[in-house]
């Protein structure tokens, strides 16, 4: 019996999104029942390293298949679930589904640093987006996206906020490292350009010519003398 | 003007602001003209309070640093070097910059969560009803509360009252509860299923009664014992309690039960009076109560069944 299709068997009659651990209990709790079969004894030391490839592999013939419905990991569990598209006939189906509204755009981005960047501080939060985030930290709190997660160790000891397992759960992502662009934006700073990308960093406009020293004619940004290239450099 | 008057609304800070302005100029962050959107910046400052909308600080604050990062610039290039490292160490230019293109890809990130956020809405995930022929084991049986097993101990205990009216007897107290235990532990394993009035059958006395029905009350908060009733007013019947205990674990915590009464019965000699085993039966409960909340309201209904007892003395 192929791995990936007693998986699918378990997924298909789960009353709950599967984790990998729940599914591997399952594994060992069917070999270790009395007069168990050959078969299912066969998977009884089956470890969870083992699931996830198979689990990805019917995911992706579910994919192949282009049907209407297609194996998904939500949040670390696995489950089958429709394809967008076929909303509207589902909506009538199951009646409205009541999901709360949709955030703000000001929430989306508080969120969007927090998922990033996260264990983070509301004055970091605060730092990238360059305006006061009181209010919307309230609301993502409030709707369980984020919590606090620690104290920062800095004067003050001011709070941590990381996101919750529901946020995954509300963008649909199967982790942290799902989210879209997730190697460039988390953790890694903003590279400084060696040289100055223009003329001179952000300034295109070129300052009069009769404040221009001597020594500075054409092309200030390659002279020694730049105010820029010091502070580049280091 | 009041195509102006749309966008201030969706501007989410003076960061917002500058890269909406950016934008309109079509030009890449890091070859914007700070000083030309200086500019631009705080004409839409003065429109803001045009039209009575509250400035925010932040907006204020930025529009100083554009202001100083443009003065800056009339100032020929030996002269700013001086200002700079000095100062701040950190060329704001630069700076303001480097804010607004993290900024921006959060900001690209926020959309793409977005986007994220329409199609989970239109996401349904399978919800298969439960199973049906799963449920071919016997249908539960109502469960049997403390009352029911105290009523039904009273029964068993009533015996004896009957034998004993009018003359009292003596007894060497010798049943510990931890015997007890291991006697229905046996009892049970033997045969599946055990009235209640059975394991009292061989009860000489009172005591004796007591103390099985204390080793009862102890194997089921040990999860070791279930007490059904198979039908209303039927008598009750005890079995095995059906957690997922596998056989090598009853042993093993049943040879713990035993260790944990014995140590109990520590603070009181095994070999009491009646009287005395009474009192253990009662600091056995309280002990019971500390551990266990199902068991509230042991101790009064046990004094109502000794007050009882009592009256035909």
């Amino acid at each position: 019996m192929e791995l990936k299709y007693i998986l699918e068997s378990l997924l298909f009659s789960a009353q709950k999104p599967m984790s990998v651990k729940e599914l591997r209990d399952i594994f060992a709790n069917a070999a270790s029942e009395e007069n168990a079969a050959e078969e299912a004894k066969a998977f009884k030391k089956i470890k969870e390293d083992d699931l996830v490839p198979a689990l990805e592999q019917l995911a992706a013939e579910h994919e192949a298949a282009a049907r209407s419905y297609r194996l998904a990991c939500v949040a670390g569990a696995w489950q089958f679930v429709t394809q967008p598209e076929f909303s509207p006939w589902l909506r009538a189906l199951v009646g409205v589904k009541n999901r709360p509204s949709r955030l703000s755009q000001a929430a989306l981005e508080t969120l969007a640093i927090i998922a990033y960047r996260q264990p983070v501080t509301r004055a970091e939060v605060e730092q990238v987006r360059g305006v006061n985030v009181d209010g919307t930290m309230q609301t993502i709190l409030e709707r369980g996206l984020v919590e606090q997660s620690g104290r920062a160790e800095v004067v003050g000891r001011p709070a941590l906020y990381s996101t919750t397992p529901l946020f995954l759960e509300y963008f649909g992502l199967r982790g942290l490292e799902d989210l879209p662009a997730a190697d460039e934006l988390r953790r890694i700073p903003i590279e400084k350009p060696v040289a100055p990308v223009t003329a001179d960093a952000g300034l295109a406009t070129v300052p009069p010519e009769q404040l221009r020293l001597d020594e500075a004619p054409a092309k200030p940004e390659e002279t020694p003398a730049s105010p820029s290239e010091p502070a580049e450099a280091s | 003007m009041s195509e102006y008057k749309v966008q201030f609304e969706v501007f989410e800070g003076p960061l917002d602001l500058l890269l909406y302005l950016i934008k309109k100029e079509e030009v890449d962050i890091y070859e914007v003209n700070l000083t030309k959107l200086a500019t631009q910046f705080i004409e839409y400052v003065d429109l803001m309070r045009q039209f009575d909308l509250e400035v925010a600080g932040e907006f204020l604050v930025m529009a100083s640093t554009l202001m100083y990062i443009k003065s800056r610039e009339l100032l020929p290039v030996d002269q700013q070097v001086v200002v700079e490292v000095e100062d701040e160490g950190e060329d704001p230019r630069w700076e303001l910059i480097r804010q607004l293109v993290e900024y921006k890809k959060f900001k690209d990130a926020a959309a793409s969560l977005q986007t994220l956020e329409e199609r989970q809405e239109n996401v349904f995930p399978r919800l298969p009803g439960k199973m049906e022929f799963q449920s071919e084991a016997e249908p539960a049986k109502p469960e049997v509360g403390i009352f029911d097993l105290l009523n039904a101990v009273n029964a068993v205990l009533r015996r004896f009252q009957e034998k004993t009216s009018g003359q009292r007897e003596i007894y060497e107290d010798k049943w510990t509860v931890s015997e007890k235990m291991e006697f229905v532990l046996k009892t049970i394993t033997e045969r599946a299923t055990v009235r209640f009035s059975e394991l009292f059958e061989r009860a000489a006395n009172r005591a004796e009664v007591v103390c099985t029905f204390l080793a009862v009350l102890e194997l089921i908060r040990l999860k070791q014992l279930a007490c059904v009733q198979p039908e209303p007013f039927a008598e009750i019947e005890v079995s095995k309690a059906i957690a997922p205990a596998e056989p090598m674990e009853v042993v093993a915590s049943a040879s713990e039960a035993g260790v944990q009464s014995e140590e109990k019965s520590v603070a009181l000699p095994p070999e009491t009076t009646a009287a005395e085993a009474e009192e253990e039966v009662e600091d056995e409960e309280e002990y019971d109560d500390d551990d266990d909340d199902d068991d509230e309201d042991e101790d009064g209904e046990e004094e109502e069944a000794d007050n009882e007892e009592q009256k035909p003395k």
